[in-house]
């Protein structure tokens, strides 16, 4: 994780004085104070929320920089639960809250597992009344059931990019047809997943016109059917993203998708690595926050999903996380510099995930035989 | 001491407890993934309780029936390679003084304390082309340039092999220690070379543990998922692979349990087939 201490520290050096968040801080601290004379009332108001966010980095960053925080301004003490990645929490709620049991109150979900818990009203739905900053979150990043409910509220975006080692490729590629470059013959580390590496959807935004070509079955064979004309070029299919991370800095494997923000991190700690928002945009993706409906938290949820939403804590997760906000960036205080290191102006390539919920086993069948055989 | 079947209670208790563990830990276990791998995949969301065999359906194609055949041919392959390294190796062993025995044994234990994720990052640090063993080669003018060599089809062999040797040694071990070393010097008074001794005395003799091992190391690699994923190409992803992919990635329960219910079957099956095969020859 040295690659990532750089760069907080240089932010927590940046951050300095005396915000109106410590004086809410020192409020806090003295209803605290003024309620242990009285345990019983402490045990009767004592208010925990039990929050998922992915495990590892992001944990560390949520747990650093953001919950104490959180803490400070509103009284509630957060509980971090480690969230497994993939759709394994998803099973896990799924299966709790049929037993009633919330083994965290708000989890940070990706879209598809959003779309999958909706369609088993998993998630318990928000009154945006109770959330004003709600508002502010650009409308993609708002799920909905299909009866107009909020299931879930965007947390944070980030980007996959085109990754390069800067020793073997001194010029950065300006495209994701570089993928396709014959002259990468062995050198590509893509996702291994349909749905988490969304190349269909760069497939399709490079040479069909957009992803919308996507929307027929026709379209989507077209784009299996050019993607495997890359597959000579990939070394590895990766599921583990640390496995790719050394490669890459190494030059093991010079090319591929990453994430932008981890990328720029090691970047930032001098490792030859870049990353380039291609022309036709890098992928967006991000996770919302979902409430499960076994939790008893609802309230508590809302005063959580309400502060997160906010254009300061917006900044600070782009300054300590490296996640791209989810409201206008122009409501942020965020510089072009810091801007540009979490994000880019050029229009991204949205994942459609409605696909991995309709069509999800035909696409991992077809994805599967496709590199696999 | 009285060899007898035991009588009454207190006699079967100590049974009893590893019983008690084999049912709860693997014939419970076994028959809920039963039970699940019949339910019905609800697209785009969890499953349903019911009894369909869609899952197995889906399973019975050209390409799992692929699949599955790699998956059982690198588990014999690395089976076969194990032993056949391991069994010379042991033979040598048990030959050796007490204290030096110990500090292989003590060895062999701590590779085995390495987790598959390290196994499978050092082999594939160790072949790769900016850090690896090629550059060695090079530096001893044996090659022009250093070399990628994973992933491949032969790194996953060596990996395999390298994660399943020492299991193979422990359980090797017992039965080489105790073999009577006058059958050997027999046969060598009799006049056979050391090598002749070793295949038409040494071998034969311990046929039954040999094959017993080659049982246990083709089961226990088998199940190898991590490691077809760091060090080969998709063309070498296991079952084990595909049956996590769909447990964890596409939330596909019935689907990866049926497959999982599949593979166990056909081990099983398989290794019947050995066995019976074994018992025939002796038969015979």
């Amino acid at each position: 994780m040295n690659e990532t201490t750089g760069k907080q520290g240089l932010h927590a050096a940046l951050a300095g004085g005396i915000s109106r968040r410590a004086v809410l801080a020192g409020a806090g601290t003295l209803a605290t104070a003024a309620a242990i004379g009285f345990p019983n009332i402490v045990r009767a108001q004592s208010k925990t929320l039990k929050v998922g966010v992915y495990g590892g980095y992001f944990k560390e960053s949520f747990e650093k920089h953001i919950f104490p925080e959180f803490s400070k301004a509103t009284g509630i003490t957060v509980e971090a639960i480690a969230e497994p990645t993939g759709e394994a929490w998803l099973v896990q709620l799924e299966q709790a809250a049929r037993a009633r049991q919330a083994p965290a109150d708000v989890s940070m979900m990706s879209q598809v597992a959003m779309l999958k818990g909706a369609s088993a009203e998993l998630w318990a739905p928000f009154d945006l009344s109770k959330i004003p900053n709600a508002a502010k979150v650009v409308p993609h990043l708002v799920n909905k059931y299909p009866d107009g409910k909020v299931s879930g509220i965007g947390a944070v975006s980030w980007y996959i990019t085109l990754v390069t080692n800067t020793k073997s490729y001194p010029q950065a590629p300006d495209s994701w047809a570089a993928l396709w470059d014959p002259a990468n013959k062995d050198k590509l580390g893509l996702l291994a997943l349909v749905s988490n590496s969304f190349l269909l959807e760069v497939t399709a935004a490079t040479f069909f016109g957009g992803t919308k070509h996507l929307d027929s079955e026709q379209g989507q064979l077209d784009c299996f059917k050019k993607l495997a004309e890359l597959k000579s070029n990939v070394k590895l299919w990766y599921r583990d993203e640390a496995q790719f991370e050394a490669s890459l800095k190494s030059g093991e494997i010079p090319m591929g998708q990453y994430y932008h923000d981890v990328t720029g991190l090691a970047a930032a700690d001098g490792q030859p690595v870049r990353s380039t928002f291609p022309k036709e945009g890098g992928i967006l993706d991000s996770g919302s926050w979902a409430v499960t409906r076994a939790s008893k938290a609802g309230d508590l949820a809302h005063v959580f999903v309400d502060y997160m939403c906010q254009p300061s804590i917006q900044a600070l997760l782009s300054r300590k996380v490296g996640t791209a906000p989810t409201i206008d960036r122009k409501l942020t205080d965020l510089t072009d510099q810091e801007f540009a290191a979490v994000s880019s102006d050029i229009a991204p390539i949205i994942p459609r995930y409605d696909l991995y919920t309709s069509k999800s086993d035909w696409l991992n069948q077809k994805w599967t035989e496709m590199i696999v055989g | 001491m009285i060899r007898r079947a035991p009588r009454g209670l207190a006699e079967h208790a100590p049974i009893l407890f590893p019983a008690l563990m084999l049912v709860v830990f693997f014939v419970i276990p076994f028959s809920l993934m039963i039970a699940v791998s019949v339910f019905r995949r609800v697209p785009g969301g969890f499953y349903e309780p019911d009894l369909v065999f869609a899952n197995y359906e889906r399973f019975l194609t050209a390409f799992f029936g692929g699949v599955m055949s790699f998956s059982l041919g690198l588990a014999a392959l690395v089976a076969v390679l194990s032993v056949g390294i391991a069994f010379p190796f042991t033979y040598r062993l048990v030959k050796l003084p007490r204290g030096a025995q110990i500090r292989w044994l003590v060895f062999l234990l701590s590779i085995l304390s390495l987790s598959e994720v390290i196994i499978g990052f050092a082999w594939s640090t160790l072949l790769s082309r900016t850090a690896g063993i090629t550059n060695l080669f090079v530096a001893l003018g044996l090659m022009a340039e250093p070399q990628s060599l994973s992933p491949s089809f032969g790194a996953l062999l060596a990996g395999l092999v390298y994660q399943a040797f020492p299991y193979t040694v422990l359980v090797l071990y017992p039965a080489l220690a105790r073999l009577d070393p006058y059958l050997e010097e027999a046969a060598r008074t009799l006049g056979s070379s050391p090598l002749r001794a070793f295949f038409t005395v040494v071998v034969p003799g311990l046929r039954n543990t040999i094959v017993a091992t080659t049982i246990m190391v083709f089961v226990f690699a088998l199940g190898s998922y991590l490691l077809p994923q760091l060090l080969g190409r998709p063309q070498h992803w296991t079952l084990s692979v595909l049956i996590t992919d769909q447990a964890i990635y596409q939330s596909n329960m019935p689907f990866a349990a049926a497959m999982a219910v599949f593979l166990v079957l056909v081990s099983l099956a398989l290794v019947g087939l050995a066995l019976l095969a074994g018992r025939r020859e002796e038969t015979a």
